[in-house]
């Protein structure tokens, strides 16, 4: 490490920080502004239904809504447990 | 007929009020009749800032329930005489304020005035909403901070769907950023988001740069407008801001540090 990345390094950036925070939240936020709805409920309600079979947390189950000129696309993401339940 | 513009921001405290006051001021003292309106019901304060409190009499909400006049309500302005402002009702509740009682108000105006200016509250609630419901143009002033910029965001949302605009699917309303509280030393110290970065996540028409100045609090101290006092900054960036939305060509200023001469580094100022 030179001299001047020492002098570099004590300065940490935190405009940086923010900004790339922000981009990826106001993404984010962007995107679920276009979701319709009823996603919430939808996920609630399958998240019980799989609950009632399947043994898993509250955040294994993911539920995504993207759109583009084309189609617009319903995906379901559920994280099994690693070993399974009897 | 009249130009609506609301300032909103979504987050408290980022200067709503001081730029409503201040952007009414200039478009006025530029002769064109405009009304500025405060929307924050129970919590009135443009009438503080612009230097009228012991002038109310009647309020916005005594007008949309019929108990006075537009007329009697609106307070004229000593120093402008183009310039009139309808203060907030500081008891009544929030829902006092109704989408047919501000349409009905606004369109009045409409007919006299050639810009009205809406002082959103903080917030997404019904004031805010309704400030927002009418407008032609929006102001979104924001703080180079994650919290202001993520709300302002937020707002531009609300405004691509919920304004009277969008829902009769005319032209969008026209949203400018004013970045204020801005300090260049603390940008170049990448201790503060640039213009640039704002710009970047919130890809917005900069109408303006406000410098974080103590001119500010010193204006609303004494109840003026901070667009009077000439010779400081943030007085200035507004006069400029003025201009570049009439149309004006007006190079940006005050986003860079200004370099201090050898005389205004030994003395300091």
């Amino acid at each position: 490490m030179s001299l001047l990345d020492y002098f570099k390094s004590t300065k940490p950036n935190s405009a940086k920080v923010a900004k790339e925070r922000l981009q990826i939240l106001v993404a984010h936020e962007r995107r679920s502004r276009h979701q319709p709805s009823y996603l919430p409920e939808l996920q609630k309600e399958l998240l019980a239904v799989i609950q009632k079979y399947i043994k898993v947390d509250q955040d294994a189950i993911s539920v995504n809504f993207d759109s583009d000129d084309e189609q617009e696309t319903l995906e379901l993401n559920i994280i099994l447990p690693d070993e399974p339940q009897t | 007929m009249a130009r609506i513009i609301v300032v909103t921001s979504g987050k408290g405290g980022v200067g709503k009020t001081t730029t409503s006051a201040a952007i009414a001021m200039g478009l006025a003292k530029k002769g064109f009749k405009t009304a500025v309106i405060d929307f924050d019901v129970g919590l009135r304060n443009l009438d503080l800032i612009m230097g009228c409190e012991r002038r109310v009499v009647y309020d916005f909400v005594n007008v949309i329930n019929g108990e006075a006049t537009l007329n009697q309500a609106l307070i004229k302005d000593k120093r402008c005489n183009q310039l009139f402002i309808l203060p907030a009702s500081q008891t009544r509740d929030k829902d006092a304020l109704t989408k047919e009682g501000v349409g009905k108000i606004l369109k009045e105006l409409s007919k006299t005035f050639k810009y009205i200016i809406c002082d959103s509250p903080a917030g997404i609630e019904r004031g805010a909403n309704l400030a927002m419901y009418f407008a032609d143009d929006a102001f979104v002033v924001t703080n180079p901070e994650v919290a202001s910029v993520r709300d302002s965001d937020r707002m531009l949302g609300i405004l691509s769907s919920k304004s009277q605009r969008a829902e009769n699917n005319d032209e969008a309303i026209k949203e400018y950023l004013l970045l204020s509280r801005y300090n260049p030393k603390r940008v170049k110290l990448g201790e503060m988001l640039s213009v640039d970065d704002v710009q970047d996540i919130l890809s917005l028409h900069l109408l303006g740069v406000i410098p974080e100045s103590q001119s500010v609090l010193t204006a609303s101290n004494s109840g003026i407008p901070v667009i009077l006092d000439e010779n400081s900054d943030a007085g200035q960036a507004y006069t400029d801001i003025v201009n570049r939305y009439l149309g004006e060509e007006v190079p940006h200023r005050f986003i860079d540090e200004n370099k201090k001469g050898l005389l205004g580094r030994l003395f300091g100022s």
